[in-house]
């Protein structure tokens, strides 16, 4: 590596004298793209991230768009098949990879360190490079687009052979660019572990964390022990398409189920990775605004390690229709029926923490509620889907489309944005704006259940997923669909400007933002300065 | 906004009251067998279970929210824990859940149960088609989506069975036991339907079962349902459900057909004979990659008008076609077609589009050539 990077210490102390403003022991950093390119403060690196998912939400949201307006009425009108699933693909890869997993990393940069009291994360040096491997990721996955014979075409799960004999010669490029993330997952996860094993503040015990802190240690478990699961299924496409191996393909005496179990032993905690976070934020928030301590603080605690821990066992549930023996689908039945417990718990402690509260509703208030309501009917058809001989009839239909969707949408999505409103005065020094807030709501909410609520039907009716075109008693569901999505996607630039308007100015937030918030994060000042806790402060367990 | 309100109101009214919703179900099928009733029944008692419990849930939340609201005043209680509730809202949900799974288990029981089977249907799927094989009574066929392109582009008028329509249906007797075994030549697809619940992938290098027994005459339709490329879309499923008698009738006359279409093997033919029914093929089999001109779509298709290699190398163009090409989307075409359509079809990309070779192969030389 080269000499100079990161900037050595006489550089620090020879630009100190024009960092009036900032702390003491601190230089100020360097000017421009190389502040950013080289910054190991967990709050820039978190801003980053931040920004980052961002703008692949917007990428993302694009293609589905695209997808949605193709399915506006029957008939193909815009594009042409290819293409379309090219669209459903990337939208999927995006979506998850690129948006969802790096906010909650973002929220999660920005927001341990300030919540256990600790001065950054443990590994900063590693915490940035982590963050820059992400847009070499996605600008590698993007850029196959435009590569002949196209992008992916085999959707987010990209099933084999598929994805190997029959893909698209960029797929190499792809597998490359899901190995980079990967690893960025992977080192992002290692740090948070030992940020929040080795840095609380003294007297901060396991059990006094604050419920984020929790989710995200489990989450970078999970991380750890999924994302190798996936580097080594891509890896073995890799050797397919490249080497001459038969891993997935028949005629070479391989197995194309294989990969699907691999993929899946990956696929299936990956869906809890984006959702446990969710849980950490909606913990925090729902007690802020209902003026009453978390019901149930151990049990959530407990509820969030079984879910990860059944995550491992349940995988096989994508895959009910591959012809697995009998034996084989009553166990994944039967375990899937399990999470609906842990989750249940969830939900009844969240309410039950709203039972004689004393509740009002600002813009984070209002995207924890409608998460609850929303997630939980994401969770109920979630329960259906894990009754396999009904699963015969929704698997792979609009129904399944529905499902996942309000889990991840109103689900992870809903949860990011009240993260995002319930600490953007502690970033900004800010309120956000509320009557623009209370805009973006409302249009969310109605946007995303005009969307993904019909598509309940639809999948019922027997509509297939992954189709560019339709049998027309689909149409009008379809057409109700399309008018959600862009209704939603377009509401999202009232987020946009909300978060602009904040950052730039608004109503200014004292250092308890919040009145009855009751973690470390609200004891420094808003905004928070670049470098908080130098000395770790003294844990004091709240009275109740 | 307003406007955009209105707008979309609008929309949704007209939604609402158009022709097709009437027509279309909001719900799953009923189906028309034992199987799929029970299903049905079963997807709709944890419906109403998942209902039930998402309005009492939800009842105690939006009390809540009204009832505790902090404009009015309210103070918050301190309570945060209570070891008595939490066993109870994990018990409750256990017991739920295996009244759920008792059933579940029975009806799934039964959908695994494919013995005693009447009639043995080999379903294999193709890019983009399905293949239906009658075991052990000499009986094949390709089943392709009839619905011309002209429609979807939007230059005709949609039919009424837009997409869900093919060329050869599949015909199955009801009241008999029929046992499906599936499998695919190229990737994953999903034969689905949704009339007799029964949805199974099609695995190349894999035969997976399944079973149906229909209760009454008539025609079904379904889709594939797992994504297999850029056709997914159109590659339907149409079952004729035929009276016992007729269905007897009917795989009578399709085996005489095939006897007739088996002594073509011996004889010698002429060009034009085996070029119209090589067009035929090629328009069925090869033309949804190769393209009905010939031009393919490079890379991953390559063009077969002035294909160099093809034309100066006869053994080699008939080989691929017979055997695939390992590692590419060419799959192996020598238990698809018989030894007419193999040399009907070589001769007739030989002789197309201005590929002007001359040559022609004989189906005897195919016999020949796939009996080594």
């Amino acid at each position: 590596m080269a000499p100079k990077v990161p900037p050595q210490p006489s550089l620090e102390q020879s630009s100190t004298a024009t960092a009036a403003g900032h702390g003491l022991a601190h230089a100020a950093p360097p000017k421009g793209i190389l502040r950013w390119l080289l910054t190991t403060n967990h709050k820039e690196i978190g801003s980053l991230y931040l920004i980052f998912s961002l703008i692949m939400f917007f990428i993302g949201g694009i293609f589905a768009l695209v997808v949605r307006a193709e399915l506006y009425q029957p008939g193909m009108q815009l594009i042409q098949p290819e293409f379309f699933n090219q669209m459903t693909t990337m939208h999927g890869l995006i979506m998850v990879f690129a948006a969802v997993m790096p906010a909650f990393t973002g929220l999660a940069n920005w927001m341990i360190p300030l919540q256990i009291g600790a001065p950054d994360m443990a590994l900063p040096r590693l915490n940035n490079f982590s963050f820059w491997l992400l847009p070499v990721a996605f600008i590698l996955l993007l850029s196959t687009l435009f590569m002949p014979g196209g992008g992916p075409n085999f959707g987010w799960t990209f099933y084999a052979p598929l994805s190997t004999t029959y893909a698209p010669p960029s797929t190499t490029i792809f597998i490359l660019s899901l190995h980079i993330a990967g690893i960025s997952s992977i080192l992002g996860a290692i740090n948070i572990i030992a940020t929040i094993l080795n840095m609380r503040a003294p007297g901060m015990r396991m059990m006094d964390m604050p419920l984020f802190v929790w989710t995200w240690l489990i989450t970078s478990f999970l991380l750890i022990a999924v994302m190798p699961v996936l580097a080594g299924v891509i890896t073995m496409m890799l050797m397919d398409i490249n080497f001459g191996t038969s891993f997935f393909d028949a005629a070479g005496g391989g197995d194309p189920v294989l990969f699907q179990h691999l993929f899946w032993f990956f696929g299936h905690p990956e869906v809890y990775i984006m959702i446990l976070p969710a849980f950490g934020i909606v913990s925090a928030i729902i007690p802020t605004f209902a003026r009453k301590p978390l019901f149930g603080y151990a049990s959530m605690v407990y509820a969030t390690a079984s879910i990860a821990i059944l995550s491992f066992l349940v995988w096989a549930h994508h895959m009910f229709v591959v012809g697995l023996p009998l034996a084989a689908t009553l166990f994944f039945m039967y375990t899937t029926m399990l999470i609906a417990v842990p989750t249940g718990v969830k939900v009844f402690n969240w309410i039950t923490t709203l039972f004689r509260g004393s509740i009002s509703f600002e813009p984070p208030m209002l995207f924890a509620l409608a998460f609850v309501v929303l997630f939980t009917i994401g969770g109920f058809s979630g329960l259906m889907l894990a009754i396999a001989p009904a699963d015969f009839q929704y698997h792979d239909t609009y129904f399944v489309v529905a499902h996942f969707h309000y889990v991840l949408v109103p689900g992870a999505v809903f949860a990011i944005m009240a993260g995002v409103y319930y600490w953007l005065p502690k970033w900004t020094g800010h309120y956000p704006h509320e009557r623009l807030a209370q805009w973006h709501f409302w249009l969310s909410v109605i946007g995303v259940n005009l969307t993904f609520f019909p598509m309940h039907f639809s999948g019922l009716a027997g509509m297939p997923r992954r189709i560019p075109d339709y049998a027309l008693q689909f149409a009008d569901f379809n057409l109700v669909s399309s008018l959600g999505a862009f209704l939603f996607g377009f509401s999202q630039l009232l987020f946009v400007a909300v978060v602009i308007l904040c950052v730039r100015g608004g109503r200014k937030a004292p250092a308890q933002a919040w009145d009855y918030a009751e973690d470390l994060e609200w004891t420094v000042p808003s905004p928070a300065p670049l470098h908080t806790f130098e000395t770790p402060p003294t844990y004091q367990r709240p009275a109740h | 906004m307003r406007t955009l309100l209105v707008w979309l109101a609008g929309a949704l009214s007209l939604a609402g009251s158009s022709q097709a919703a009437l027509a279309s179900g909001w719900n799953m099928p009923v189906g028309v067998t034992d199987l799929s009733r029970e299903i049905y029944n079963l997807h709709m008692t944890i419906f109403w279970i998942c209902v039930v419990i998402g309005v009492i849930v939800f009842a105690v939340m939006f009390y809540s929210l009204i009832r505790y609201r902090h404009a009015k005043g309210a103070k918050a209680a301190n309570f945060h824990e209570n070891t008595t509730v939490e066993v109870i809202w994990t018990a409750i949900p256990l017991l739920i859940l295996v009244g759920m799974a008792v059933p579940a288990t029975a009806t799934l029981k039964k959908m695994y149960d494919t013995s005693d089977a009447e009639l043995d249907v080999m379903v294999t799927g193709q890019q983009w088609r399905w293949h239906y094989e009658y075991l052990g009574e000499d009986v094949a066929f390709t089943s392709n989506m009839s619905t011309p392109r002209a429609q979807i582009r939007g230059d005709e008028p949609f039919g009424e069975n837009y997409l869900l329509e093919v060329d050869q249906p599949l015909v199955l007797p009801i009241n008999r036991k029929v046992r499906f075994l599936f499998t695919a030549d190229d990737v994953i697809h999903a034969w689905w339907v949704p009339d007799f619940a029964v949805k199974q992938d099609t695995i190349p290098g894999f035969i997976n079962e399944n079973w149906v027994r229909i209760n009454e005459p008539g025609i079904y339709r379904g889709q594939c349902a797992e994504l297999c490329g850029r056709d997914h879309a159109f590659m339907p499923i149409v079952v004729h459900a035929m009276e016992e008698d007729d269905f007897d009738t009917w795989l009578a006359e399709r085996k005489e057909a095939a006897a007739e279409e088996a002594l073509g093997v011996e004889r010698e033919w002429q060009k034009e004979e085996l070029m119209e029914r090589g067009e035929a093929v090629y328009a069925s089999i090869c033309a949804s990659c190769h393209q009905p001109d010939g031009e393919g779509s490079p890379p991953a298709f390559p063009a077969l008008a002035g294909n160099q290699r093809m034309l100066e190398d006869r053994e080699w163009h008939t080989n691929v076609i017979i055997d695939g090409v390992s590692g590419t989307a060419m799959p192996a075409f020598r238990s698809t077609l018989n030894p007419v359509e193999l040399a009907a079809v070589v001769t007739y990309t030989r002789n197309a589009w201005g590929n002007d070779t001359g040559s022609e192969v004989q189906p005897s030389t195919i016999a020949q050539r796939l009996g080594q």
